[in-house]
């Protein structure tokens, strides 16, 4: 098994496939530029990636853009409204809530980026496993799918973090245990279209292991889709780990997670409206960001909509 | 005959796979509860139990037995309808789902409504107006419900309609000089009021639910918002609206009685999925209102780690939604002249 990942001598077959890869990369490229000018050309894909973007540079920049440490509690300026010294005025414990805001951006990019590398590969293997294998593998892995997709998503988090014990890695396990199986659905699908295929076919009787022929030719063909699909449950991902953070189930304090923030303002809201006014937006601007930006992908994708614009 | 046959062998499958499933739902639950790093024993008796009383429980519990053997007693427990008790309340776990959970049904109900309610219209608009401004603000409207996190949402409902404006009640299902005025018979506040024909109460939980209703609705609508386009849009390509239209039909008689008559049978599917749906805003909403139901309950037992009560809870909204799933697709048969073979 090991020997086929070793260099083999030069063949035929090693320039027949190594010719098509080198070409791969500036197609890929190039589908991507369309890909992004279509979405730019319509105002909600649009708002929704400049939100993304602006989420990625505040997370970077938050050092620099926040006006106060965010976890410094100044027992004399507690409950201040907003004003110039505090944009988005203080909490209970005299922290500046523009500045968690900012730093909390880095805690829901963190949860995006585990739950994406953790899901992606999870629902890739099952997916294109039981589309490949087909019979009985596939029967049980759908079926094991099912049982999750019977699920509304957050209960099923709620539970498993009542399992695990509540912090922010849990919650972020517990997202990603409940949000494979739509990917696994989807990969499965597009395994079937392909597996009777030429190249996969050529490939078998070049004596590759079936671990290959998924790992170098299924996998591949099925990654587009399972990035939008990814993008697209972006939203569900981010509310979820944000119900989490309210209900005590996800991100502790102090950290500034933005869910959590709006649960400890919730007895301050009557005379103090900023505390959970502001985390509120941050959480639903950035949901609406996925959501619009998988509506626009949705759209790009469906070939008679993307050449009639 | 042979028709028979061929569907009460498809009839069989189902009811063979919806086993499995449950099946699976079991093994689920047992792992949440009782393999998953958290102590079962110390949720029971406390920090500060002594070594015997907590020995005393872990031997109750049988979690010293071997796992299948502890799994196999968990599925006889099932089947028994013996869930345990709940350590917060010390009640059967089963009856206190079967008290609280009339109240998220109400809460639900009314909200599937106002979603149906929303989303339909605003669905159909939006087909007949593709690609105009009408579709892409009513596309905005229904992601903006779909995105907003429900919790901040009722927050903030509560601030601006309950607290600033006073148009309606706030947490609770009704106000609170009211509780305990009205005899429970079905545990359906609104039901009972009106047969107790308490006419101020059955007011106040009207005034009550209206609010968290209209909010958990909203952020359904989005769903069957967009399915409703997308099912219109299917009709409203095909060649006998064509028809309809040139033998002069008005646009209102080709959308409302042609396009929108064929869709009803998948609508009806849609908002029953959708009304599963509900549950997990319930949960969150609930929590911000106060409202006694089963979302409350969950949460209370989660913070707590009352694994008996957590279990039972999921195990009772996995058997929900495949009982929705189930209906859904009777309807559907049911409905469909199509699928009667």
């Amino acid at each position: 098994m090991m020997t086929e990942t070793a260099p083999r001598p030069e063949t035929d077959t090693a320039t027949a496939t190594a010719t098509p890869r080198r070409r791969r990369t500036p197609q890929a490229l190039k589908t991507a530029g369309t890909l992004l000018r279509f979405l730019m050309r319509q105002p909600p894909s649009a708002f929704g990636l400049v939100v993304l973007a602006l989420l990625v540079g505040t997370a970077i920049l938050a050092p620099v853009l926040a006006t106060h440490d965010p976890y410094v509690q100044n027992l004399g300026e507690t409950l201040l409204p907003p004003s110039g010294a505090h944009f988005f005025g203080t909490d209970e414990l005299g922290r500046d809530v523009y500045s968690r805001l900012v730093h909390g951006s880095r805690i829901t990019l963190t949860i995006i980026f585990l739950v994406t590398i953790v899901v992606g590969p999870i629902g890739l293997a099952v997916g294109t496993a039981a589309g490949y294998f087909g019979g009985k593998v596939d029967i049980v892995l759908m079926r094991v799918t099912d049982i999750f997709l019977s699920f509304p998503s957050l209960i099923l988090s709620l539970a498993f973090v009542a399992a695990l014990g509540p912090s922010l890695n849990n919650a972020i396990i517990a997202i990603a245990l409940t949000a494979w199986p739509p990917i696994a659905r989807l990969a499965r699908a597009e395994t079937l279209t392909f597996r009777k295929a030429d190249y996969i076919s050529a490939a078998r009787l070049q004596g590759a292991s079936p671990l290959r022929i998924i790992w170098r030719s299924i996998v591949p063909m099925c990654l587009p889709s399972v990035l939008i699909r990814l993008t697209l449950n972006m939203a569900t991902v981010i509310l979820t780990a944000a119900g989490l953070g309210f209900l005590g189930l996800g991100a502790q304090p102090p950290l500034p997670e933005w869910g959590a923030m709006i649960a400890t303002g919730r007895r301050y809201m009557i005379d103090s409206w900023w505390l959970v006014t502001f985390p509120g937006l941050a959480i639903l601007a950035v949901s609406l960001a996925f959501n619009l930006l998988g509506d626009g992908l949705r759209d790009a994708l469906d070939p008679r909509q993307m050449h009639k614009r | 005959m042979l028709l028979d046959r061929r569907r009460t062998n498809a009839l069989v499958g189902q009811g063979a796979s919806i086993l499995v499933t449950l099946f699976g739902l079991l093994i689920l639950t047992f792992v949440i509860g009782r393999i998953m790093p958290n102590d079962p024993v110390r949720a029971i008796v406390g920090e500060d139990a002594t070594r015997e009383v907590y020995d005393r429980v872990y031997q109750q519990l049988g979690l010293g037995r071997p796992v299948w053997e502890q799994f196999l007693l968990y599925i006889r427990d099932v089947a028994t309808l013996d869930f345990g008790t709940s350590v917060r309340t010390g009640q059967p776990v089963l009856t206190d789902i079967l008290r609280v959970l009339p109240a998220t049904i109400e809460l639900a109900t009314f909200a599937i409504l106002f979603g149906a309610l929303v989303g339909v219209p605003l669905g159909v608009l939006a087909a007949v107006n593709k690609d105009r401004w009408q579709d892409h603000v009513i596309r905005v409207f229904s992601l903006m419900g779909h995105s907003m996190p429900i919790f901040w949402t009722g927050m903030i409902g509560l601030l601006v309609f309950y607290a600033w404006l006073g148009w309606v009640g706030g947490s609770g299902r009704m106000d609170q000089f009211y509780i305990g005025l009205v005899p429970e018979r079905t545990n359906f506040l609104l039901i009972d009021s009106l047969l107790a024909r308490q006419w101020d109460v059955f007011a106040s939980a009207l005034n009550h639910i209206l609010l968290p209703a209209s909010l958990l609705g909203y952020s359904s609508s989005a769903y069957i918002t967009r399915m409703t386009r997308s099912f219109m849009l299917d009709q409203i390509n095909q060649e006998y609206i064509t028809t309809a239209r040139v033998k002069g039909l008005s646009t209102r008689q080709t959308i409302w009685r042609h396009a929108f008559g064929n869709i009803r049978v998948q609508l009806v599917t849609i908002v029953a999925l959708a009304y599963g749906a509900l549950l997990e805003g319930a949960v969150l909403i609930e929590t911000v209102f106060a409202w006694p139901g089963f979302g409350s309950y969950l949460t209370a037992n989660l913070l707590i780690g009352d694994m008996n009560a957590v279990m039972t809870c999921v195990l009772v909204v996995g058997v929900i939604f495949i009982a929705l799933n189930v209906l859904s697709d009777i309807l559907y048969r049911v409905f469909d002249p199509r699928t009667r073979a």
